[in-house]
Parts: structure tokens; C-alpha cells; sequence
């Protein structure tokens, strides 16, 4: 894959590392995540960029024991949806043991890098 | 409108044969469906074609004609591409062409060759179903998207493991005697508790393999059955697909399928019947927690009691609405291109009295065929009828 940034992904993983992670919300007050030009329930195009709450909820989990080869040395790793208010978001469980992460964990937003490829990875860390 | 006849069906055994491109296997297949059929295949209008991965498995795009080619027919070819449920798609648009009185006859089916990638690689190729910017760089794979489906449904209507289990053990017992099926062996409920953990709470035997293998069928005007005085009993009689947002985590709900119960509630109001209607399905149980949101959302199990139908007998070969007698993906193996028009194969068999489980639905006149893509943001549902 090619070195460029992905516009609107990368920008949100680098203010989510200034602790500033936004969402996209429309006139009708739907949720969304970028990259966006057009809201997904309603199909408005004016699209605000308000900050993401500062506090989530897994509301479910998983440990990955068969990773992708891009996570083979990241193995084993949870991976949890949490639920932000306007917006779930989908990432990896930091901070704690794997058999301590349950639902109804409160996290907040970290950027981590994978042991494997040095990419970064969206993170839940417990609060 | 006219009706749709399956007039042929051809299946290649599904399995591991790493060396055998996705071409061989349609080409295989396709043959089974020509002679079945009766249909020369000069008398083809459209070649429709599901394949997911052949990119990344063989380097190669562009795959409608080579496939029309490896067939033998000379006809315009298109691929369709919606993940698990690329031959799904496939086959509900040939139903309207159909119906509309575009062709009258179509070749459409699908293959997929994953082995020759390995499991690392076919677990790459298959997590792109996912969004890859917001699912697959956290680290979701396929097997790991639906273990948070399964963790959610726990949570939201009780349950355990061994309630999965069942699933799985019915539909390797069901596959025992079919001889297109990957695994031909009996499992018991220890063998998929004590498997090593994929995604937890899904273990090694409550996914299906990775497999190698192709799917072919002949579908025909009724006019052109007529004509040409085919064999062909089964016809498609009701048509539905459903879509969702791409991320799990977009959706309104983490547990239910609703892509599919509009597919399902489309095809059902299409063919004028209703859930109870149908003798039996085929549906798309890629993970064990899969079987489960599938006939929830078909209304074969009310929500938040699909999980038991297996274990209390509603779902096996003898119980009231068997799912998955042809072992279904887990047992009868899963080369995702090929998966929904193999579903439109066996549930074609099963109602023309030629399949091995035939006799398990002994009087059956209507049954279901359920195709999913990713964590079911794409859907469809056919509905097959015994028509003459």
C-alpha cells in the first residue's frame, strides 16, 4: 500500500493524539465518523466537526488469538466497540489485563502503534 | 412477470486444493449445471458472477469474461463483487432480468480459491470485508466481528458458548453423508468447547473452513423451460435483499441482522408466503453466532431464541424447520464467491428429492436460501418453490 495519508482518517488519529477527537454531526444532529461529505441517515451535506465526549462504554469485546498478519505480534488483543453518545467507535483495549475487559468499561480515546507494522491503532484506555 | 426456473445446478467438492485456480473450479461446475439442465450453452443471454477475493488470491481482475470463457459460452459476462454474498447478489439480479423478460437464460454462480493463501493471508483478504479504516485498523477480523456480535447477544439476551456449540455440532452431522462437503465428520460438543480460541467467544469449530470451490446454476424464463421441455421443478418465487452501514459499530443494533430480515421480509412478500410457509433454509452460518441472527431475522426463531433452536431440536435434520442440511458453511465449507448460489444448489436438490438429505424433507414444497456479505451489511433471501 502506498505511503499518502488517508485525508479526513489521519487527521481525526492526529487530533485524537492532542486529546481534541472530534465526530461529525449534521444539521438533524446524526453522528457520523470521517472521512464524510454527506450524512449517512439523512443525506444532509452540512456537516459540523463538535468534540467527541470525553468518556465511553464497551458495550462488547473480544480477545483475537488469529490475527491478521498486520497484528501477528500484537497477539492476543482485545477489541471492543464503545459507545461515545453520538457516536461508537471500534478499537483496541489498552491498559488493563485482557480478562479484566468487560462491558460497561467507561474509557477514554488513545492513539497506540502496533508492535507489528508501527501503524497506529485507535485505543480504549480505562479511566 | 415470468417465473424463474432453476433448470441446472452444479457443485464443485469444497475443500482444500490450494493448486486449483478459480477458473478450473466455475469451469467444473458450470459442466454439472449444463447437463442438468438441458440447456445448450449457446442458448445463454448473460453470464452473472460472484467472487470476492480473486485479487488478492490470483492476481487477477476482470474476471466476467474469463469465467463465460471457462464455461464455454459466449455471452456477456459481469462479476459481482459484495463479499460473502457476491453470488447472492448475483442471483437476485438474474432472477429480475429474468422476470423482465431481458434473457432468457443465464449462467450465474460463483467461485473462490482461498487456501493458496494460507490462514494468515485468507484472514487478511477475508477482514477487508470490513471498514478498513475505522474496523480493520483496530485489529477486527472477520472471526473477531462476529465474536462481538455473539459478546453483544450474550449480553443482550443471555446465553453461552455451549448454546453455539450445538449449532455447529448439527450442521457437521448434517454434512456427513454429502459428498461436496469439506468436513464429512461428526463433532461432538467437547470437540468445540476445547478448540483453540479464535476470537472469544468463538473457538476454532464455531467458524467455517477456509475453503476452495465453485457454484454454477442454469436459471430460465419458464416460457424457455416450456419450450424446450426441461426437467426443471424448482423455481424461484420470491426475491429480497437488504443492505446496512458498512461498521458493526454504526449499526442500530450489535445483535440483530436487519439487512437481512428486509431481504427475508422482501422475498417473502414476493413469493406470498410467510415464515411458517417455509419447510426448511439454508442460511449463511460463517460463525456459529451467524445461524443464530439469520433465522432470528427470517423469523424462523423469534428474537433472542434463535440461539437454543439447535440445542432443543427446532433446527436439526428431524426438527420442525431444519437449517443447514447440506452442513452449511461451517461443515460444508465456505468459498465466499461461490456460498449463495451453492445455498440456490443444495436447496434446489433438497426440494427435487436428488440430495442425500432429501429424505429428511421428504414432503417439502418451499424452502429458503439466506446469502450474507460481512457482518451482513449485504443481504439476500430467495425463496424456492416446487412449482410442477
Amino acid at each position: 500500500m502506498s505511503e499518502a495519508r488517508d485525508a479526513g482518517f489521519d487527521d481525526w488519529l492526529d487530533a485524537a493524539e492532542e486529546d481534541q477527537a472530534y465526530y461529525l454531526e449534521c444539521s438533524e444532529g446524526h453522528g457520523s465518523l470521517p472521512p464524510r461529505r454527506v450524512c449517512p441517515e439523512c443525506g444532509s451535506t452540512e456537516l459540523e466537526q463538535p468534540p467527541l465526549p470525553g468518556t465511553g462504554t464497551i458495550e462488547t469485546f473480544t480477545v483475537t488469538h488469529v490475527p491478521t498478519p498486520s497484528f501477528e505480534e500484537d497477539a492476543p488483543y482485545a477489541t471492543a466497540i464503545a459507545n461515545f453518545g453520538p457516536v461508537r467507535l471500534t478499537g483496541q483495549v489498552a491498559g488493563l489485563d485482557l480478562e479484566k475487559v468487560e462491558n460497561g468499561l467507561e474509557v477514554d480515546i488513545a492513539v497506540a502503534v502496533s508492535e507489528t507494522t508501527g501503524d497506529r491503532v485507535l485505543t480504549f484506555e480505562p479511566v | 412477470m415470468s417465473e424463474v426456473r432453476v433448470a441446472g445446478v452444479g457443485l464443485t467438492p469444497f475443500g482444500n486444493v490450494p493448486e486449483r485456480t478459480s477458473r478450473d473450479l466455475f469451469g467444473q461446475a458450470s459442466i454439472d449445471a449444463f447437463e442438468h439442465s438441458g440447456a445448450p450453452r449457446s442458448d445463454v443471454d448473460g453470464v452473472l458472477y460472484g467472487n470476492f477475493m480473486g485479487e488478492l488470491s490470483e492476481h487477477q481482475g476482470h474476471q466476467g469474461p474469463l469465467m463465460a470463457e471457462a464455461a464455454g459460452v459466449r455471452a456477456p459476462a459481469t462479476r459481482y463483487e459484495s463479499a460473502c454474498a457476491s453470488s447472492g447478489v448475483a442471483v437476485a439480479d438474474a432472477v429480475k432480468r429474468i422476470r423482465n423478460g431481458e434473457d432468457d437464460v443465464l449462467l450465474v454462480g460463483g467461485a473462490e480459491r482461498m487456501t493458496n493463501l494460507g490462514t494468515a493471508g485468507a484472514t487478511e483478504a477475508l477482514a477487508i470485508a470490513a471498514d478498513d479504516l475505522w474496523e480493520v485498523r483496530a485489529g477486527t477480523t472477520f472471526p473477531g466481528a462476529y465474536a462481538l456480535m455473539a459478546q453483544a447477544y450474550f449480553e443482550t439476551y443471555g446465553g453461552e458458548h455451549e448454546d453455539l456449540a450445538h449449532i455447529a455440532v448439527k450442521n457437521h452431522d448434517n454434512a456427513l453423508e454429502n459428498e461436496k462437503a469439506q468436513y464429512q465428520r461428526a463433532i461432538d460438543l467437547e470437540d468445540v468447547l476445547e478448540a483453540p480460541q479464535v476470537s472469544s467467544p468463538l473457538g476454532l469449530y464455531d467458524s467455517c473452513p477456509i475453503s476452495d470451490g465453485a457454484a454454477a446454476l442454469v436459471l430460465t424464463s419458464e416460457s424457455y423451460a416450456e419450450e424446450h421441455d426441461l426437467d426443471a421443478p424448482v423455481a424461484i418465487t420470491g426475491t429480497g435483499q437488504g443492505g446496512d452501514r458498512m461498521a458493526l459499530h454504526d449499526r442500530e443494533y450489535l445483535a440483530r441482522s436487519p439487512a437481512a430480515r428486509k431481504a427475508g421480509e422482501e422475498a417473502y412478500a414476493d413469493a406470498g408466503i410467510d415464515a411458517t410457509d417455509a419447510d426448511f433454509a439454508e442460511v449463511h452460518d460463517c460463525f456459529t453466532i451467524a445461524e443464530v441472527l439469520a433465522i432470528e431475522a427470517l423469523d424462523i426463531a423469534p428474537v433472542g431464541e434463535g440461539l437454543t433452536a439447535a440445542r432443543d431440536g427446532r433446527t436439526t435434520a428431524d426438527g420442525e424447520t431444519p437449517v443447514n442440511l447440506s452442513g452449511g458453511l461451517k461443515a460444508k465449507g465456505h468459498p465466499v464467491g461461490a456460498t449463495g448460489a451453492s445455498q440456490i444448489a443444495e436447496v434446489t436438490s433438497l426440494l427435487e428429492g436428488a440430495h442425500v438429505n432429501s429424505d429428511a424433507v421428504a414432503d417439502a414444497t418451499t424452502a429458503l436460501a439466506h446469502n450474507a456479505g460481512g457482518t451482513v451489511a449485504s443481504a439476500t433471501v430467495h425463496v424456492l418453490e416446487v412449482v410442477e
